[in-house]
């Protein structure tokens, strides 16, 4: 076994030299290996007989979407060290400019590519909007401000009827078509899973692009020490705009994705706990590390929406009668919690670290606070 | 020189005077402007908010952290002041005679403000003080995590429904003033807030203890070498918070007469802006900007923008905090925000 390892360590080495080279082909081999991977797994027993392919195939999607959303943040917190608690707003401000100008309340019906990145720019343009004034604040202020930003994009969409549909919000959302070859359909989940594999597979390119970039290592320098970075010649309002901006516009164009996948936007979709399960799932998978955030939400979703479902499948078919009350879908809020709770206290890092060296949550000098 | 001496005097006495002329002044104009009822509203929702949002300026006073399960710590109160009505005092609805209603209320503060003293004690033990030495966005993400738990806690316990609080204080109790009906309620929760107020200012300004909170607020270290046992005075910092909230959950069940698991999010931000509006750190810009809020939101909901209410008191907060950081009253925190 060992002797077979040994012939393929050269190998492994000119591969890993290759694709550290060229990391961009690299990420779409792994997206492109994952999104061939997931639906084969799901065959599997003990996953196999839980649900069948096209539904774990859906989920798979929504999960993508979670994970985007925690890439996205993963730059604002992670890559600047902004803790940004609002972060489901861009998401919403992204969903509804295409719902906008894609249902049948205004009948308008702009097609959907362009619209993505009208939702990123959208996205990108609230993002500036709220840091341009916020952002030099200090850390916890700045989460606070976020907050009540998060707060009040609901409350707006909820209470704009003329715009939005107030409560029910817009529905009927035009789903995806390329022109001549394929509609989206909702019976059909594997149009929407492709997308979201090639929507990853750019964003994280994007992302990975940028965090080697001079943007990037600026951003690094002002995390980790904002006022040496500002002697050194890094602008850090500019830098932490970017930031700010980057991560509001992946949240955007992800809002858009999620608009035409569920065909309905409503002020409930976007509410506080959104924003937190995007928190958790980086803090879970370790800020700063972009595959790490992506594990860590497809995890959480994954456990929340499939695993304690099952949950309760299983204590009904056991008949335990104290447990058969309980409904375990009820837990997907505390395990946010939990997550966030015991992370902090056990392991800040994440559980894939980021190779840089952070010193945001993690302090052993008890310096740079 | 006399004369030099005479005019700081009497500059110091003019800001004295300021403070209190702007209060009366800011009051008769909110009473010309609501009318009597919707005044008397705010000051109960005031007087609410007055004392959830002195357990956020404490804490942040003393460790610079935004404790974000503050709010929750207040919601679990209405849930833990249900459990005292019914179970340990047997009562599940109004008390008419006099002397039971007082023992009963007496009871029913007590217990509660000292159950959920200790709770508040409890979280800072378990989930604040092990990253005492760690970045301060760290706590704050622990504090996120510690809120939603207890919102979880109630919800699993008590369910996600709205639940009816006990109000032992007789609702229908009232007398006219010129043509208004004032409920002795809202006397007796305005009354007893600004009790626990000011027995907290002469706590924090007379005794030892209270020496000690506000030297730890000041320098932590220094403190430290002049012999205050640090751990002790946030400890206590957070017993005397919890237990304030504590109160305002008893307030808000006899006052409104039900609770929801998710009341402390909304609440305990709402407070929040009230500490940051007032100046946080300072005990009585806390108290000032509970009020503040409570007459922003109610006068809103009188001029029919009651929808907007929370939107509007939410861009106060982000107006703050970008143009003022250290709020209406200044604090010792804010020249670093």
């Amino acid at each position: 076994m060992s002797a077979l390892i040994a012939r393929f360590a050269p190998w492994r080495a000119r591969s890993n030299a290759y694709f550290a080279q060229h990391r961009s082909l690299g990420v779409l081999v792994a997206v492109v290996a994952i999104g061939v991977l997931l639906p084969l797994l799901s065959r599997i027993p003990p996953f196999g007989d839980l649900q069948s392919m096209n539904a774990w195939v859906n989920a798979f999607t929504i999960a993508g979407i979670y994970a985007l959303l925690a890439v996205g943040l993963n730059v604002v917190i992670g890559f600047a060290g902004l803790l940004d608690l609002g972060y489901a707003a861009f998401f919403a401000l992204g969903g509804y400019t295409y719902a906008i100008v894609a249902s049948p309340f205004f009948d308008i019906h702009l097609p959907f590519w362009p619209m993505l990145i009208v939702g990123a720019l959208i996205g990108a343009m609230f993002g500036i909007f709220l840091g341009a004034p916020t952002l030099r604040l200090r850390g916890d202020y700045l989460a606070i401000v976020t907050l009540g930003f998060g707060e009040i994009v609901p409350i707006v969409l909820l209470n704009s009827d003329p715009f939005t549909g107030g409560t029910n919000g817009l529905g009927g959302v035009d789903k995806p078509v390329i022109p001549g070859i394929l509609e989206f359909t909702l019976i059909n989940p594997w149009p929407f899973y492709v997308l979201m594999m090639a929507m990853i597979a750019l964003i994280m390119i994007v992302v990975f692009r940028l965090q080697d970039s001079r943007i990037g290592r600026a951003w690094d320098a002002v995390r980790e020490d904002e006022l040496a970075a500002e002697s050194s010649g890094v602008n850090t309002v500019i830098s932490k705009l970017q930031a700010f901006a980057v991560g509001a516009a992946i949240a955007g164009f992800v809002g858009v994705f999620n608009a035409a996948k569920l065909t309905i936007v409503a002020p409930d979709q976007f509410k506080f706990v959104v924003s937190i399960s995007a928190v958790a799932a980086v803090v879970l998978g370790g800020m700063g590390n972009p595959v790490g955030v992506a594990a860590g939400a497809f995890v959480i979703y994954l456990v929340q929406s499939i695993f304690l479902k099952q949950l309760n499948t299983l204590v009904d078919n056991f008949n335990i009668p104290v447990l058969k009350e309980v409904d375990f879908l009820e837990f997907q809020y505390v395990l946010y919690g939990i997550v966030l709770v015991l992370m902090m206290l056990r392991r800040p890092q994440g559980i894939f670290p980021a190779k840089r060296r952070m010193r945001l949550f993690k302090d052993s000098e008890g310096a740079g606070k | 020189m006399a004369a030099a001496t005479g005019a700081v005097r009497t500059e110091r006495v003019r800001s004295q005077l300021f403070l209190p002329a702007a209060i009366t002044g800011f009051l008769a104009l909110m009473l010309g402007i609501l009318g009597f009822d919707q005044f008397l509203n705010a000051m109960t929702l005031g007087a609410i908010y007055a004392l959830i949002a002195l357990g956020y300026t404490m804490v942040y006073g003393i460790i610079e952290l935004i404790n974000f399960a503050h709010g929750d710590v207040f919601m679990v109160a209405t849930f833990v002041s249900i459990g005292v009505s019914t179970t340990i005092l047997g009562q599940s609805g109004a008390i008419t005679d006099i002397p039971t209603l007082v023992v009963s209320l007496v009871l029913l503060f007590l217990i509660t403000i000292v159950v959920m003293a200790l709770v508040g004690a409890l979280i800072e033990r378990l989930a604040y003080k092990p990253l005492r030495q760690a970045p301060k966005l760290a706590p704050l993400i622990t504090a996120i995590g510690v809120s939603f738990i207890l919102q979880n806690i109630i919800q699993f316990f008590v369910g996600p429904y709205i639940t009816n609080v006990p109000q032992l204080f007789p609702t229908q109790w009232v007398f006219t003033l010129g043509e208004s009906r004032v409920p002795f309620l809202n006397l007796f929760v305005i009354g007893s807030a600004i009790t626990l107020m000011l027995v907290l200012q002469l706590f924090i300004a007379r005794t030892k203890t209270g020496r000690a909170m506000r030297t730890t607020a000041m320098d932590r270290d220094a403190s430290s070498l002049m012999g205050v046992d640090i751990n002790r005075t946030i400890m206590i910092t957070f017993l005397i918070g919890s237990g304030l909230a504590g109160a305002a959950g008893v307030i808000h069940g006899l006052y409104y007469g039900n609770t929801t698991f998710t009341l402390g999010f909304q609440s305990g931000l709402k407070a929040f802006t009230a500490a940051v509006l007032g100046g946080i750190g300072n005990t009585a810009g806390a108290a000032l900007g509970g009020f503040l809020i409570a007459f922003i939101e109610v006068a809103a909901a009188a001029f029919g923008f009651g929808r907007w209410g929370s939107a509007i008191v939410f861009s106060l907060l982000v107006i703050i905090l970008v143009f003022r950081p250290t709020g209406l009253l200044g604090s010792h925190t804010g020249d670093r925000a």
